[in-house]
């Protein structure tokens, strides 16, 4: 694993906003690695551990906890249907479905196990060009039903969206 | 983040807080800020005895907007300035709480009001360090108020000697993980300690006294701290006019579900009823349906049915307590009247359900929720969660038997009041009330006779395995 020079400086910032508790940097180091990498790797869990002066373990339930952290590698491009009640009324688990078919990505289930495997909540497309997953209340209740593609946030999503959405990542 | 929805307010609207936010040509930059007045009353406030803020925070009656509606003035005075330890603020914008979307917005469009108003609580109780825990799926908010907090530090409103008062404070943006746990307060905390939000046990870690590193610490709602700015305009007193006594200030209501025009409506609190908010503000329901239920204060509020009559007391003219009786449309907007039926205001998250939703399936929705959610670290509520979700599985996959709607409710009693934190009676009270003003609907669909098909049918595949289709002929879940 190799961690560049522009990721290490980012780390050594994250770390410098927790001057009482280097602990506190857990989570942001997470989401450093997991930007970077795509996904929190034993290695990775190792790294964080010994540079912030912890046990592996206080970083291995960290991911395992909080749902954001995968511990394999997601596709190129990860989309996010929120599947709470709101937008659940106005058409969630259609969307998903709907994203599923567009990207082809084979879908199983409709809960959090929708993945491939027990507890895997991330199911992949065979090219791995896309990955998609249920989550819980994205806090836009009044604008369903809303996704997200990476970190860019839609809302309000019509069927005929779908495919002007996707062909915006490559 | 322009919204797809974005209006004008509506004339019912009072907006206070969400002054900026869908204001044509207002942008989230400190520039823009400062030309809309911005930083006037941290001006105002560094000129003020600390404590004379709190005064004024006491005075204007404010409650807390993340859905406990805990005093903000008591809260804060319980810190003592000047003790042994450092004090520290942390912004909870983990808004998570299914049908609450109203930090959102200012944290995407008007980010420096929060961090304004953080500094002058900062200021008030004499905190240097200050986070803003920001939910990890609001990866563009997190950036914004990021350059927020750089613009306001180059312009000397933060940093060292702030302002030239000789105050130092630095805020940093802290981003969770998709935990909704974190936004119970001591959750968050623990979380911002690098740990698994499993929340503390109070007493004795009552933020105020053992918070963030075990030193007092104050965590106050996005929505909370954009108002101890207007406060310090306007005055605690002149505050405390807005709204209805007990229940001040505005209220940001963020209205869902099946009405014509969903969205955010910031108005004084208690100004409107039920009905008006679904009738004036959000056009009614869709044509030619009828009202089912709703649910008041976001998804842990217990839901209300429509044709409920609900017997309230209230203060006549002169002063008076009387009897009265009141429908679901009649019900005020406030703390203490969502209380009064037996409800809550909690978050502002109002879900109006009509004639076509399945209370079954709509309870599953928030089951599966609240299983997905809990942190697990009380056994009732655990273990409690996860069953009453698979309880209205099997009662939607046509398998539920009919003591089902008993069993739901008897899982639900014994996990409020038996856990660490409120998550406890967040996933029991949509159950208990769902079941208990549904009744019909769930008896209806649980109709299987006991007992249910036992052991013999499963094999050890469909134990293992998620997939209810794998299930075998004639086997219920």
């Amino acid at each position: 694993m190799q961690i560049p020079p522009d990721l290490l400086s980012k780390i050594d910032e994250a770390i410098s906003h927790y001057p009482v508790s280097k602990r506190s940097a857990s989570l942001p180091l997470l989401h450093l690695f997991q930007e970077h990498f795509g996904y929190i790797s034993e290695e990775a869990i190792v790294w964080i551990a010994e540079k912030l002066e912890l046990q592996p373990i206080n970083i291995l339930e960290l991911v395992t906890f909080y749902p954001m952290f995968r511990r394999k590698p997601a596709g190129k491009h990860h989309i996010r249907v929120c599947r709470t009640l709101a937008c659940a009324m106005a058409g969630g688990y259609e969307l998903k479905e709907k994203f599923c078919k567009a990207t082809g990505i084979e879908c199983h289930g409709h809960g959090h196990s929708g993945g491939h495997g027990h507890g895997d909540p991330v199911s992949i497309s065979k090219d791995g060009k896309w990955s998609i997953e249920f989550v819980e209340c994205l806090a836009s209740c009044g604008t369903g039903p809303v996704c997200m593609v990476n970190d860019d946030f839609y809302e309000a999503v019509a069927d005929e969206e779908i495919p002007q959405i996707l062909s915006k990542y490559q | 983040m322009p919204s797809p929805t974005r209006r004008t307010p509506h004339p019912r609207e009072k907006r206070i807080v969400f002054a900026n936010i869908d204001r044509e040509g207002y942008t989230p930059d400190i520039e823009c800020y400062l030309r809309n007045g911005g930083y006037e009353e941290l001006r105002k406030a560094i000129t003020m005895e600390p404590d004379a803020i709190v005064n004024e925070v006491k005075a204007s009656g404010l409650r807390g907007r993340g859905g406990a509606g805990f005093p903000c003035g008591v809260k804060w005075g319980f810190i003592r300035r000047g003790g042994p330890k450092p004090t520290y603020l942390i912004c909870n914008a983990d808004e998570s709480e299914p049908g609450t979307f109203k930090d959102r917005y200012i944290i995407h469009q008007d980010p420096h009001q929060l961090i304004e108003g953080m500094v002058i609580a900062c200021f008030a109780l004499d905190v240097h360090l200050a986070y803003i825990y920001i939910r990890g799926e609001f990866p563009q908010g997190a950036k914004i108020l990021e350059k927020a907090i750089a613009e306001a530090k180059e312009k000397g409103f933060l940093g060292k000697n702030l302002l030239g008062t000789g105050f130092d404070l630095e805020i940093y943006v802290h981003r969770g993980a998709g935990a909704y746990i974190c936004g119970e307060e001591t959750g968050l905390i623990e979380s911002l300690e690098g740990k698994r939000a499993y929340p503390r046990i109070k007493p004795p870690y009552f933020p105020a006294v053992l918070g963030l590193y075990q030193c007092p610490t104050i965590v106050n709602n996005v929505e909370t701290l954009c108002n101890v700015k207007h406060i310090v305009r306007m005055g605690g007193a002149e505050y405390a006019k807005i709204g209805r006594p007990n229940n001040t200030g505005t209220r940001i209501l963020c209205v869902s579900g099946d009405v014509q025009k969903p969205g955010y409506f910031e108005v004084e609190v208690g100004s409107l009823t039920m009905g008006e908010v679904i009738n004036d503000l959000c056009g009614g329901l869709k044509p030619g349906r009828k009202l089912k239920a709703i649910i008041p204060g976001g998804s842990s509020a217990k839901v209300l049915k429509a044709g409920e009559r609900y017997k309230i007391k209230e203060k006549a003219a002169d002063g008076t307590m009387v009897d009265k009786e009141i429908g679901i449309e009649d019900i005020r907007m406030d703390f203490d009247s969502l209380a009064a039926v037996g409800s809550m205001a909690g978050s502002g998250g109002v879900i109006v359900m009509d004639d076509t939703r399945d209370m079954v399936k709509t309870l599953n929705n928030l089951n599966e929720f609240y299983a997905h959610e809990s942190c697990g670290q009380c056994t009732p509520c655990r273990e409690g969660s996860l069953w009453m979700r698979k309880i209205t599985d099997r009662i939607l996959a046509g398998g539920g038997v009919e003591s089902d709607p008993d069993l739901l409710k008897s899982v639900a009693d014994n996990i409020a009041g038996k856990t660490i934190c409120a998550f406890g009676e967040a996933c029991s009270w949509p159950t208990q009330s769902f079941v208990i003003k549904f009744r019909e609907e769930f008896q209806g669909k649980s109709t299987k006779q006991l007992p249910p098909p036992t052991p013999p049918e499963y094999l050890s595949e469909t134990l293992i395995g998620s997939e209810p289709k794998a299930l075998p002929e004639g086997a219920s879940h």
